[in-house]
């Protein structure tokens, strides 16, 4: 992970960057006394993840989090533990620590930060095909070069179409340049699952099975041999 | 009154020696800045702006061992944030204790 350091104060960037490494795969492309130039800075540059002091002169760490479109990860560094609650509000924040910070507990905020690292992140590329999830329940979609939201629970059925993909959700259908592999990579594990090599089904969505194919809504849907084992593994079977 | 230590930054370096001198380079010539700062506001009654002070001065307290004087400095800082300056007495003695040991080092 590529991240940076955002600390009025020299000693604690110097130890957070000492900590990041002692840590495998972790790379501090800069460190700033302030949230000003790491704005400038992340303006041009994409990063995983941001070590942020909240408490910084003129600019807290929360005006800094306010202002980014797509926060990357982020966690949070501070001598005041009071401030605890307040982190919880943001999606982006995957750690706390209060310093002084010990190399165990920096740990354990890496490994939090790492599996939130699975969660891909939005890219504004307008004009080329992507289909690219933000933070929480919401996919984007780009469709004559506009980000589109669509709420990712109330997808049920992807389709593939050729070069394109049919997104098919309760609501409205969309129609996106892209494959099924690269949606397939953006929805969750849990929720979703590839019957067939054209098809993604919403579990939650399923009215009934029959043989090698689901109903979902009005759509029956092919099952592919393959695929039935799994499928039937993640039903609540009676 | 307890003394200043260097346990933390042992425990973090790992044994990095360079590291060791490096971050008690940094703390000895950014201590003085944020103390000078910190005289400087109090000086003008800006207690907010102390408190910010205090707040960064405390993380070098706690860096250095000092538990007893973390737990002063903390509650200088809510006082100074409630416009008193209870405990100052103490806090600027923390600060020439660690001013004295850093002079040593």
């Amino acid at each position: 992970m590529n991240c940076i350091i955002i600390d009025d104060e020299a000693t604690a960037r110097a130890i957070i960057g000492q900590l990041c490494s002692n840590e495998n795969g972790l790379n501090v492309l800069e460190d700033f006394p302030n949230a000003m130039l790491a704005i400038k800075y992340l303006n041009q540059n994409e990063i995983d993840l941001i070590f942020l002091d909240i408490h910084m002169p003129d600019f807290t760490g929360f005006d800094f989090i306010e202002t980014l479109k797509n926060p990357p990860k982020i966690v949070l560094t501070t001598s005041d533990p009071n401030f605890a609650i307040q982190a919880f509000e943001y999606d982006c924040i995957v750690d706390y620590l209060v310093k002084p910070i010990t190399p165990q507990r920096f740990q354990k905020a890496i490994q939090k930060a790492e599996i939130k690292n699975h969660k891909p992140k939005l890219t504004a590329d307008l004009g080329t095909e992507k289909v690219e999830v933000s933070s929480g329940n919401d996919l984007y979609v780009n469709i004559d070069r506009r980000l589109i939201k669509i709420d990712i629970p109330s997808i049920y059925l992807v389709e593939a179409k050729g070069d394109y993909i049919n997104v098919k959700t309760e609501g409205k259908n969309y129609t996106v340049h892209s494959t099924l592999k690269k949606i397939a990579d953006k929805l969750p594990d849990d929720l979703f699952l590839k019957v067939h090599r054209s098809y993604i089904i919403n579990i939650d969505k399923i009215i009934d099975i029959e043989d090698n194919s689901v109903l979902i809504k009005k759509d029956v849907i092919p099952v592919s041999r393959s695929n039935r084992p799994e499928l039937m593994k993640r039903l609540n079977l009676l | 009154m307890e003394e200043p230590n260097l346990s933390y930054i042992y425990s973090m370096s790992g044994g990095d020696k360079a590291f060791e001198e490096k971050l008690i380079g940094i703390i000895k010539s950014e201590f003085p800045e944020e103390k000078a700062e910190y005289y400087n506001n109090l000086k003008a009654n800006n207690y907010k702006l102390v408190a910010g002070n205090v707040h960064k001065l405390k993380h070098k307290i706690s860096i250095l061992g000092l538990e007893k004087s973390y737990e002063i400095a903390i509650a200088f800082e809510n006082n100074l944030l409630e416009g008193s300056t209870k405990l100052q007495d103490q806090f600027e003695s923390i600060l020439k204790t660690i001013t004295n040991y850093l002079q040593k080092l």
